[in-house]
């Protein structure tokens, strides 16, 4: 009996190992070198909402961002990977606890420089008539907006920034009310985060209460997220201190330090990075509402 | 107990002492932010649909629910029937209690109840049905936005995608646990 539901995704899967290729190729072009990082890690940026898989003693990794800081501290001025990243309890529509992620690093340069990549990316894939989703066509040829974090909670949430950093329930807003609202008629740089919400991004010169740090949105999908890099290890230190008294006080279980990473901070050149998420990105190019269509297998299909 | 990272579609929990199943689930997360777990639930005994949104952390208690074997009987205005094979009593379930599992109840089919007391509240079906397609179009060649798969409609009125290749009086296996096609069948 041969699986039917795995047979008609071919066509996707397809076009995925295509878009696969224009961004290898697209990265190639400019420059970026393309790494492998391991896997396997022993220790990840301990984060309060992202929980690693346990491997023995260590960790799969929920993203390849401390490795590759440490390439640039070690003088690799661009570099690019597309590789698995693992994320426990995270399943749905947009989600999957396993998946593909392309990330890349620049020296010398800041956030305002990954925005412009994005969308030479986004034109380089798309297709010429721009990209359909919910009836709606979405524009890459022309820049793409530009929203400050505090902005958008103005103008979609029912509640002042201020406040809801304060009172905790910012991701909540963001997830009910302002997502939904993004990347519609242009894909949305959603950007300058409040400082607290952003763990490894450097603060906006002039005001510390602000990290530079974006989100981009098409069509309500979140996409990538991007960062100014913090290069200062002492301050680094501190705020993934901060991180893991608050993951304790949740009582989740104790995360280890990524000691050798916070060494190379100390070489670590002005720098920007960036996560986009595979899945996210082909479902976008392809019309896919559900995250299951763009992979061949699901965990519940093994 | 459960917790939000336990809660998927299909799960019973109670909520005000009464017991609720998750018909549709999703879990949302900002890349770096808090995840939320938005469901809508049905109370099974009233049938009222709502949605919630739970956080990450959040406890939750099992529905405790006693299954029983029985049989599909027929339908009429009140609902639909079933038998304890073992007691031979009868049971009837609104349309409401019984969801999409209407569409797959084939006369006699020895199915589970989930009672709730005295009351039938809900149904486990046996996990393949096989039912015959009614209604379906030919497939247009070269319509590729469809992923050479095309609508159609069974015996029972339910509707869902099968391969092109499917014509109309052929007998089809449906997964009753997702509702969707599995393969054609012989006979």
């Amino acid at each position: 009996m041969s699986d039917w539901q795995l047979t008609r995704k071919k066509e996707n899967l397809q076009k995925r190992a295509r878009i696969v290729q224009t961004i290898r190729a697209f990265f190639m072009e400019r420059d970026f070198l393309e790494v492998e990082t391991p896997l396997r890690i022993p220790a990840n940026a301990p984060e309060i909402h992202i929980l690693a898989e346990p491997s023995d003693d260590w960790f799969l990794q929920t993203s390849p961002e401390l490795c590759m800081k440490r390439l640039l501290a070690a003088g690799y001025p661009r570099v690019f990977q597309i590789s698995r990243c693992f994320r426990r309890q995270e399943r749905g529509s947009r989600h999957l606890p396993e998946f593909s992620m392309l990330e890349w690093y620049q020296s010398g340069s800041d956030y305002l420089d990954l925005m412009e990549t994005c969308e030479e990316l986004l034109r380089a894939l798309s297709p010429a008539d721009g990209i359909k989703r919910g009836g709606r066509t979405i524009d890459v040829s022309v820049p793409f907006e530009r929203l400050r974090v505090e902005e958008a909670f103005a103008r979609f949430a029912s509640k002042p920034l201020a406040r809801a950093v304060v009172d905790g329930s910012f991701d909540t807003h963001i997830s009910l009310e302002i997502e939904s609202n993004l990347g519609f008629g242009t894909p949305t740089f959603l950007y300058d985060y409040p400082a607290s919400m952003a763990a490894l991004s450097r603060k906006k010169p002039g005001n510390p209460q602000v990290a530079e740090r974006f989100e981009l949105y098409v069509a309500g999908l979140e996409l990538a997220n991007a960062f100014s890099e913090l290069t200062d290890p002492v301050e680094q230190r501190r705020r993934f201190i901060e991180e893991e008294q608050a993951r304790r006080a949740a009582r989740l279980a104790p995360y280890p330090l990524p000691e050798r990473f916070l060494e190379a901070l100390e070489t670590l050149p002005d720098c920007a990075g960036i996560a986009l998420g595979i899945e996210r990105l082909v479902m976008l190019l392809l019309g896919a509402e559900d995250i299951r269509d763009v992979v061949a297998f699901t965990p519940e299909d093994l | 107990m459960y917790s939000s990272s336990d809660l998927k579609k299909g799960l019973k929990i109670m909520i005000d002492g009464e017991p609720h199943i998750i018909t549709q689930f999703d879990f949302t997360k900002p890349g770096k932010g808090q995840a939320l777990y938005r469901c809508k639930l049905r109370n099974m005994i009233t049938g009222s649909l709502f949605d919630r949104t739970y956080r990450s952390g959040e406890s939750f208690e099992p529905a405790s629910l006693e299954e029983c074997d029985m049989q599909y009987l027929y339908q009429d205005e009140s609902g639909y029937v079933f038998m304890n094979t073992r007691t031979f009593e009868q049971t009837t379930l609104t349309e409401e209690a019984l969801g999409d599992s209407k569409y797959f109840l084939i006369d006699n089919m020895e199915v589970k109840i989930l009672m709730f007391g005295e009351r039938g509240i809900g149904i486990t079906l046996p996990n393949f049905v096989e039912l015959r397609v009614t209604k379906s179009d030919p497939w247009v060649k070269g319509d590729t936005a469809q992923g050479n798969n095309k609508p159609a409609q069974v015996e029972t009125g339910y509707n869902l995608q099968v391969p092109s290749f499917v014509d109309e009086g052929e007998l089809i296996r449906i997964d009753t646990r997702n509702g969707e096609y599995v393969t054609r069948v012989k006979g």
